[in-house]
């Protein structure tokens, strides 16, 4: 028999989606397709910016392109030194806060502050925090005696780098922090007294029951990480603009530069679209984990 | 090695307020089955935690075999649990679940082997082993936690409302098998719950729990017939007893129109509180028994038989008496009906204490330590 109702409403579906997966088309689809579709001409200044066809032409500089090389390999540095260090610091944090204890509420508080400002901002504030002659970092250094001259931390290639992914860090382990602490409150009291009884110590109790029931919340907080660190652009940009000497230059910031700079459009959709394939392979893999993680926890595996 | 567990004047105090837990001394043997019962929030469940280290004690002592181990962290103390909810870890199979507080202990895998497979056989549980608690059903999933609290071979087992997760049917079923099962493990049990069918069917005592307070410790059948005090007397039994708050005159109680002997043991008040179970009522043979004339103003079918309920006119209000009467009898509202109260199946009750006067027919040694103070608030 036809289940009439469900048709019915199966069909209402669909036509109250419609709006949503228009826009969705004329705000995600259309541009991807461009950018592909680009990725195959010559359009820069060297034609007046008229569009020339060039086949692989564009992938075939890039192979070849050092500096994209040298963007991508600073990309997944920073991607994978801060990712892991704000799931560490996320976790202890979150723990921490998982906690009862006197005024949590004011400490949840102020522990999300720095993920709520702006970018920019603090971009700028922890540019002056490393700057080489009036930051904080080199005053207290010099005060405790650990250094005789200010170090140049921005003036650097490793220590820019290493900069940028410490202010990176600051700003976004309160992110997962709070996602983190959202699913440790999810796990029921009951299973740690059941481990305390059976007399195991924290540490026992932490493997055995918070990361396993903990893991989709951490699959879902490395997926955003991901996305997000692997496309970083602000904080670097107002930071070091990419220098010195291109140590810090991700290749958000290698893609601006090309179009926005060097007005090679070109190149920039060819740029953008092995860098698009590159972040969906990465969260493909993230969502494979997080789907098999999240039945595991749930016991449905 | 015969097991034991004590409580030595046990109390928890959180604040100057919230004192779950009042002083409570009692102890559980070997092969004993011991059921804190009380309504929700009489410290049954404090108690447990405190026997468990779940929650320290204010102040007095957990003894297990004799051992003080109220300083002790929950894992030193070599007891099980079967949570309410359960707590068995989702993300491990039956067979890890159960062997999860072996492993921790760090038991030799052959022995776990071996003790697995004695509790699963016990228990029938063979098919689930390696399925995860979210593909059990509710009885399956709690037989689990019994698995993993027998294969411990504690010293103390500590059930918290194990059944409560379960429907009607399979409570019933359960019950029994619990009743089976730890009959046969020699070990001291305390299960608490608020169910007073558990209590009675499962408990080798009852120790009835109301505001932190002991109320009554002992065996289900002394509960039932001589209810320490009126509190007792009215959490026990369902239909609750009726309690009639009457009148004296030279020892006797007056009952609508109907003098009623007092007990041996009163010393003549002007006032005492009369309590019978609606099932010890029961409809006047003859005119020679003393009964009270009453009218039916509601009658609630229970199947095998009727629950009454009858307005009886006396001097000053009038008052209501439930009585399970016979289908048989074909009672209908507004009859009028007359009720005998057999002598010896009424408990009589201080008015202001609420605490049982003996009679006749009460067993000589009274062991209830009844503590119901006049003022609760300390």
């Amino acid at each position: 028999m036809v289940d009439y109702v469900r048709a019915q409403e199966r069909r209402t579906g669909w036509f109250l989606t419609i709006p949503a997966l228009l826009v969705l088309a004329l705000v995600f689809a259309y541009p991807i397709l461009r950018a592909f579709w680009q990725s195959f001409f010559t359009i820069n200044l060297g034609n007046q910016l008229t569009p020339a066809f060039n086949g692989l032409g564009n992938y075939i500089r890039m192979a070849q392109d050092g500096r994209f090389w040298n963007t991508l390999w600073n990309t997944t540095i920073f991607t994978v030194a801060t990712v892991s260090l704000e799931l560490v610091l996320g976790m202890g944090i979150a723990l921490v806060l998982n906690q009862s204890f006197k005024g949590r509420g004011i400490v949840r508080t102020i522990a999300i502050l720095p993920w709520a400002l702006p970018t920019a901002l603090i971009a700028l504030a922890w540019t002056w925090i490393f700057n080489d002659q009036y930051g904080v970092v080199n005053d207290l250094l010099l005060r405790l005696g650990l250094i005789s001259t200010g170090i140049n931390w921005l003036g650097d290639p490793t220590l820019a780098m290493i900069s940028v992914i410490i202010a990176d860090v600051w700003k976004t382990t309160p992110f997962i922090s709070i996602l983190l602490l959202a699913g440790l409150q999810s796990i029921p009291g009951d299973l740690y007294e059941a481990q305390a009884i059976d007399g195991a110590s924290p540490w026992q109790s932490f493997r055995q029951v918070t990361l396993p029931l903990l893991l989709p919340q951490i699959v879902i907080a490395l997926l955003f990480r991901l996305a997000q660190a692997f496309g970083i652009f602000d904080l670097i940009s107002v930071m070091t603009g990419g220098g010195p000497g291109g140590g810090t230059e991700t290749v958000s910031l290698y893609i601006y530069s090309t179009v926005m700079r060097y007005l090679d459009f070109g190149y920039g959709a060819a740029l953008v679209v092995v860098t698009f394939l590159l972040l969906v392979l990465v969260v493909a893999i993230a969502t494979f984990f997080l789907n098999r993680s999240r039945k595991r926890a749930s016991g449905a595996v | 090695m015969d097991k034991k567990l004590e409580l030595v004047d046990l109390r928890k105090q959180f604040n100057a307020k919230v004192v779950p837990v009042k002083n409570v001394s009692l102890s559980v043997g070997s092969g004993e089955f011991l059921t804190l019962l009380g309504p929700s929030g009489c410290g049954k469940s404090t108690i447990l935690r405190l026997i468990a280290g779940l929650e320290q004690p204010t102040s007095g002592q957990v003894l297990i075999n004799g051992k003080d181990v109220s300083r002790l962290s929950p894992g030193d103390r070599n007891i099980a649990m079967v949570f309410q909810s359960y707590a068995l870890y989702p993300h491990m199979t039956v067979r890890e679940n159960i062997a999860s507080g072996l492993k921790l202990r760090k038991t030799p895998s052959g022995e776990i082997q071996t003790r697995i497979q004695d509790v699963t056989d016990f228990l029938g549980l063979h098919d689930l082993m390696d399925r995860k608690p979210g593909q059990l059903s509710g009885g399956q999933r709690q037989r689990v936690a019994v698995a993993r609290t027998l294969v411990r071979r504690p010293d103390v087992f500590l059930l918290d409302e194990p059944l409560s997760n379960l429907d009607a049917l399979l409570r019933e079923h359960v019950r029994a098998e619990l009743k089976q099962l730890f009959g046969t493990q020699n070990t001291p049990v305390v299960y608490v719950t608020h169910d007073q069918t558990e209590a009675m069917t499962l408990s080798t005592r009852v120790a009835v729990l109301n505001n932190g307070y002991l109320q009554q410790l002992d065996a289900p059948e002394r509960i039932y017939m001589e209810p320490a005090n009126r509190f007792v007397a009215g959490f026990i039994g369902s239909p609750q007893m009726n309690f009639l708050q009457v009148p004296c005159e030279s020892r006797r109680a007056i009952v609508g129109n109907h003098p009623i002997p007092l007990p041996r043991g009163a010393n003549m008040p002007t006032e005492i509180t009369l309590g019978i179970r609606p099932e010890h009522v029961h409809l006047a043979q003859s005119d020679h028994e003393p009964a009270l004339d009453g009218q039916v103003f509601l009658i609630e079918n229970l199947g095998m038989h009727n629950l009454v309920s009858v307005r009886i006119q006396g001097q000053g209000e009038p008052i209501t008496v439930r009585a399970i009467v016979g289908i048989e009898h074909r009672l209908a509202i507004d009859s009028t009906v007359r009720l005998a109260f057999p002598p010896e199946s009424i408990h009589w009750f201080d008015v202001s204490t609420g605490d049982r006067i003996q009679t006749a027919s009460d067993s000589t040694s009274v062991v209830s330590p009844s503590v119901t103070p006049t003022s609760v608030t300390s």
